[in-house]
Parts: structure tokens; sequence; C-alpha cells
């Protein structure tokens, strides 16, 4: 059965898209996120909410085994926002990621080029719990000296993949990180440590 | 039941719901009204509340020549879904957001075979006021027809 999507579409995108832009001008910290959506599991609303307001025809998005795994994913998001679906992750603008503890190696995803940074992936990961002032180390542009966040689930070896996701700035994959009613940027300039 | 919204399945079907929803087109808002009070429509759910857009309309010159850009035009789009989970879309001229929605119900409800006939009994008058008014816009269009004929001349 086909989901609704957003009860206003115009203003509701604007809210996802100003609560996006902000968590990644402030990484590691969060934002309030209030989708108003009830998108067919395993998506989650703020998964559904982030690609129903970035994601159109011109924006080839992967989905992760789990949310490929129900065709009405599929159809909730061809309906409402018209994006090609890829099985390739290396070419998609972006990823939604419902199980990151088996989240694929950042390495896999598309990168950009030196003249087209902008043309790497944008990674959507739906965590279960995001909490602020503890956990780990963020240090770069757009945080005052360092901050602390702790999310899980997380992959095998986070800290070690951002650090090489990092290594070629500007090169590199950007997170959106989500859990419910939040969202938390780590975009890829973001230096990311253990404490 | 999976719906499929990203195109229609080819089958017979399709012919006679593509015919149907170019009448819900040609029909006035007050007879979609009418049609769905009489039928006694669910209250339907908006999938993606009724838009306006521009489509870029195509012409022919005598309907077979090559194609041009004609212009642009509005159109409204609607897509609903119904309590039991069926869903109906439908794509207008003009700005109407409510003949849009109405016809998208219209739509959902003449899919079920169960209510198949009952739409496209609502629908009949409207059906016959545009058919009549076809016919005699075309028998305007008759009466001002001029043949051309070339008058074969022998070589003087």
């Amino acid at each position: 059965m086909l989901a609704p999507g957003f009860a206003d579409p115009v203003h509701d995108a604007q809210d996802t898209f100003r609560a996006v832009m902000d968590a990644l001008a402030r990484p590691g910290r969060p934002r309030p996120l209030r989708a108003g959506l009830e998108p067919p599991a395993p998506l989650t609303p703020e998964l559904a909410a982030v690609a129903l307001a970035l994601t159109d025809a011109d924006t080839p998005v992967w989905l992760d085994a789990g949310l490929a795994a129900a065709p009405e994913v599929a159809v909730y998001l061809r309906f409402h926002t018209g994006a090609p679906l890829t099985d390739d992750p290396a070419v998609a603008a972006f990823a939604l990621i419902g199980d990151p503890a088996r989240c694929p190696p950042l390495g896999t995803f598309a990168c950009g080029t030196p003249a087209y940074p902008d043309t790497a992936t944008t990674l959507v990961l739906a965590l279960a719990t995001i909490t602020e002032g503890a956990g780990l180390c963020l240090a770069g542009p757009g945080i005052r000296g360092t901050a602390r966040v702790a999310l899980a689930p997380l992959p095998e070896g986070f800290v070690a993949q951002c650090a090489e996701n990092r290594a070629d700035f500007p090169l590199g994959v950007d997170l959106i990180l989500t859990a419910p009613g939040r969202v938390v940027g780590l975009p890829r300039s973001t230096a990311v440590t253990e404490n | 039941m999976t719906p499929n919204p990203t195109g229609p399945q080819n089958g017979p079907g399709i012919e006679a719901r593509r015919a149907m929803m170019a009448l819900c087109a040609e029909a006035g808002r007050s007879e979609l009204e009418a049609a769905v009070a009489r039928l006694g429509a669910p209250a339907a759910e908006d999938l993606r509340p009724p838009e306006t857009g521009l489509v870029m309309a195509e012409g022919r010159i005598g309907g077979d020549g090559r194609p041009f850009h004609f212009g642009e035009v509005s159109v409204t789009r609607a897509a609903i879904r119904l309590p039991d989970g069926s869903t109906g879309f439908a794509y207008h001229l003009g700005r109407d957001r409510t003949k849009a929605r109405l016809a998208a119900i219209l739509d959902a409800l003449w899919q079920d075979s169960a209510r198949r006939a009952g739409v496209e009994a609502a629908l009949a008058g409207a059906a016959a006021r545009t058919e009549a008014a076809r016919r005699q816009a075309a028998r305007r269009t008759a009466a001002t027809r001029v043949e051309f004929l070339t008058v074969a001349r022998g070589e003087d």
C-alpha cells in the first residue's frame, strides 16, 4: 500500500533541508528533524524525509540490502521522488542505509573527482541513538574546539574509515546521521577520533 | 496487492481506463462532484497534495506532420488513496485542484471491478453531454468545409 508523502510538500521539504544544512554546517551538533511521515518499513521517517527533500530524477539513489529487499520502499521512493535506484554504490549521489552496523566501507562509494568533488556520494544512515556530549571526538570546520557525540550502532572500524575518508580531502563522502527525531552531520572535513 | 505508480501495466484494461480518465477530463467539476457524491465514495487521503505545474504540449500540423513544441500548458495532478488501499491518479489541463482530485477518486473507484459499473453509470450523463457537444462542434466545422479540387486542363 503506497504511503503518503509530505503533507505540505514545500514547507516540510524546506524544514528538512534547513535541518540537514544546519547539521552539516555544525558537525556533531544534533538538530531536530520532524518528518511527520509514515514510510513503509524498514525505511525510517527520518531517512524518508531526507530522501524526499533532497533526491530527484537527477540523483541516483543506492539502498542497502535491508531496504532493497523491501519492494514497497522502492515504490515509495520512486513515486515521491522520481529518483532512479542504482545497484552500484560508486555511481550513487545518495545512499540510504537502514542498517549502519552492516554499512559497506566508505571507500566503496563515489568520492568525487578533483575537478568536481561535489559528485561524491552523500550517505544517509538511520542510527538508533545520537547522544551529544559523549563518545567520539570531532574537530574541524564548523566546530569551536572539539565536539563530542555518541553514535550507535556504527560499522566496524568507523573511526579508521573516517580518517581514510578525510585523507584525500577535498575528495570523500559526507555523512548525514539520523536517529528518531534528530539529525547530525559528519562532512568529509571533520576529523573523527576516539577520544 | 502491489500498486505500481511508475507506469501502467499494458493490458486490455488500460485502454478502458484511459477512456474513463479522458471522460473525467472533459466533464465539468460539478459533474464529477455529483458522480462522487452519488457513489458515496469513502474519504480519500492525499498521497501527494494536488499540485499545478507546466507541461510542454506537442503539436503536429494536420495531425501527422513533424512534431513541434506548441507551448506550455498548465496541468494539475492529484494522487489519492482510499481507505482500502487502492490508489487513483489524475492529470488535468488547467488549475482546478478540486476537479483533479475528484477525478483521482473516480480512478481509484473504477479500478475496483465491483464498483466499475457504478462509476460508469454515475458518469453516463457527462458522457452523453460531452459526446453531444463533440458532435455539435463537428457539425459546425463540417458546415464551413471547403473542398479544394484541381481542374485538369488539357495540354494546349
